[in-house]
């Protein structure tokens, strides 16, 4: 009996990249708020990484979490 | 301007995108063990994957660079391509084209022009597209490496050739079905690694209205000021915006460009592949958040001397291309810089995936299969897939440093499209809801429309004629030459090829069953409740595209 393979769904992967990608850029931010710096970028001080990046985290959560399990239709 | 030195955060961000491309590319592989699988991902996309790959396989170096420096060139009017310059076309496909299209079940445009009309038709546009398809294909490896100096002040050369082998890898491992996926990944990398830019220049100068407040009427009006060119930034009429942008251009780019509508061939079924452009149309219509409402915000910023805000300049001249990457750095701390840069990258990269991929469908089937070897096997068929795949990467290197010398990427990719697309749309408009056309009036009608659209754009560029004749106004930019030499081209076009139609041989209507309006069983649908039906999106998509319109007016 040969075993077919099931190819992992599209959002499964977009959850993988946002979620990497959003936890890079709020460990970046988190870094910088913890040391009291600031970027030499206009509008640092409203940390936009900070909040940004939690938005892309959360989002890369919510699409991993919901298609760990779902196969490309 | 100071090349960035980015943190090793920034890098990390940047190495995970090329390594997921490449993951993604090596994990698609094992699925990919047949040429429909290859070249049409196997027809098994659902709307939405389809939709969002549509979408995206238009979202290259044209949308980001491209329509932010054009923006700051010419004002928010160029947010005319992303309404009337797009969504009437991606709803007439979805609609009225696309059951002709996917029904015939064919893998590409021309594969349509040959069931329709002939084989010399077929090999004539396969030839046209493959070449238009390399040339566009140079202008976003020509952007990526611009990023990459801007930015990183990396070679030239070098940045160029690694961004071109990674796009080779992973569609040669898995052909179109890892263009799609990566596509997708795209699509959310640039609206997170982008929009941020729009946001934090809204924060900083305090509404949209604000940034509009601060530009004069020629460049924060869309329709108010085209009814004299030289009050708008374009110089160009409204009758210009509709005639060659709103009707030639963009039906001939969305509805007949093999590169858009290869990724509604990818769907399950009828039904999602008329949803897929549909779908597609609302994304679209957003997309002016992010790269209009950046351009708009540079010219307001550029115009306040205490902003310190400046374009870059080449020559003396300003580089209105720059202006995305100025605001990235402007902006973005550590950490979103790794992602502005990745999200640009993600932009060029994919762009050139989904030419690539489109470029080897066409030259295997319509052109390989067609003329030089009509007996290929299917797996023969894969290995020339993959073959064309390498080499068109090599020759999209080359005219990359032909789109060098252009001042503004956008200006190239509408000349080309004019060339190619605008005649082709004539050809397929009378093609499939005139039952009488005759393939000798399609091809001789196209050859005419191409050949007079190439030959305006060398008698304006060399000033054998005066533009102004072409765009019948006293006024005339590079833009508004280029709408009015599609407008011409698909004229010439549509009337030889009725005029030609008239005195040659027709086509048995037999043959034309399930390719002509009128001898198609119309069932698409026709047991779904309306509000699940395509036509109520589309009516949606309209009132959305209306009060846009009107609201920026």
């Amino acid at each position: 009996m040969t075993h077919t393979p099931k190819m992992r769904s599209i959002w499964y992967f977009v959850g993988l990249v946002l979620l990497t990608m959003g936890g890079l850029v709020f460990l970046a931010a988190v870094i910088d708020y913890i040391g009291g710096t600031y970027g030499n970028t206009v509008l640092a001080e409203t940390r936009p990484g900070l909040w940004w990046g939690g938005i892309m985290l959360i989002a890369g959560v919510i699409f991993f979490v919901k298609n760990r399990n779902s196969v490309h239709d | 301007m100071q090349t960035i030195s980015l943190g090793i955060i920034d890098w990390l961000v940047i190495a995970s995108y090329f390594a997921f491309v490449l993951g993604i590319g090596y994990y698609l592989k094992r699925f990919t063990t047949s040429e429909s699988d290859f070249f049409l991902a196997g027809r098994k996309n659902s709307s939405w994957v389809a939709a969002l790959a549509f979408l995206s396989a238009n979202l290259g170096a044209l949308e980001l660079l491209g329509m932010t420096g054009n923006t700051f060139k010419y004002g928010i009017s160029v947010a005319h391509f992303y309404w009337i310059g797009a969504i009437p076309a991606m709803l007439f496909l979805g609609i009225y084209m696309m059951p002709f299209y996917y029904s015939s079940r064919i893998n590409s445009i021309p594969g349509y022009l040959k069931l329709r009309f002939d084989e010399k038709t077929r090999v004539l546009n396969g030839f046209a597209f493959a070449i238009m398809t390399l040339l566009v294909s140079g202008i976003n490896l020509y952007a990526m490496a611009l990023v990459m100096r801007t930015f990183l002040g990396w070679d030239w050369d070098v940045s160029m050739w690694i961004s071109a082998l990674t796009v080779a890898v992973y569609v040669t491992m898995s052909g179109l079905m890892s263009a799609i996926f990566t596509e997708i990944i795209q699509f959310f990398l640039i609206w997170f690694g982008l929009f941020l830019v729009s946001i934090m220049g809204i924060i900083e100068i305090g509404s949209v209205q604000d940034v509009l407040n601060r530009l004069p009427e020629s460049l924060n009006t869309l329709w108010s000021t085209t009814g004299d060119p030289s009050q708008n930034g374009m110089l160009v009429s409204w009758a210009g915006i509709v005639l060659g942008l709103g009707f030639v251009l963009s039906f001939g780019y969305w509805t007949t460009d093999f590169l858009v509508v290869q990724r509604a061939f990818s769907a399950k079924d009828l039904r999602s592949a008329r949803m897929t452009p549909i779908i597609a149309s609302f994304f679209k219509m957003a997309l002016p958040f992010i790269v209009i409402l950046a351009g708009l915000v540079a010219i307001a910023l550029s115009q306040d001397p205490k902003s310190g805000f400046a374009l870059l300049t080449d020559g003396g001249q300003p580089n209105y291309d720059s202006a995305l990457p100025l605001l990235i750095q402007r902006y973005y701390p550590t950490g979103l810089i790794g992602l502005g840069v990745t999200a640009l990258l993600a932009g060029f990269m994919a762009g050139q995936a989904g030419n690539i991929s489109a470029f080897n469908t066409v030259w295997t089937y319509d052109i390989y299969r067609s003329v030089i070897n009509k007996k290929a096997s299917d797996a023969h068929l894969l290995w020339m897939g993959r073959v064309a795949t390498v080499a068109g990467v090599l020759i999209s290197i080359g005219t990359a440093y032909w789109a060098k010398s252009f001042p503004s990427i956008m200006d190239y990719m509408q000349a080309i499209f004019s060339w190619v697309n605008a005649p082709l749309f004539a050809t397929m408009l009378l093609g499939m809801f005139v039952r009488w056309i005759t393939p000798n009036g399609a091809f001789w009608g196209l050859v005419a429309g191409m050949g007079s659209s190439f030959y305006l754009f060398l008698a304006v560029k060399y000033e054998w004629m005066d533009a102004r004749i072409l765009t019948m106004s006293n006024v005339a930019s590079d833009m508004a030459a280029n709408f009015w030499r599609a407008w011409w081209a698909w004229v010439i076009c549509f009337a030889l090829t009725i005029v030609i139609s008239l005195f040659t041989k027709k086509r048995n209507e037999a043959e034309l069953v399930g390719l002509v309006k009128g001898l198609t069983a119309e069932t698409a649908g026709e047991h779904v409740p309306f509000l699940k039906r395509p036509e109520f999106f589309a009516i949606v998509s309209v009132i959305v595209l209306v009060i846009l319109n009107i609201y920026f007016w």
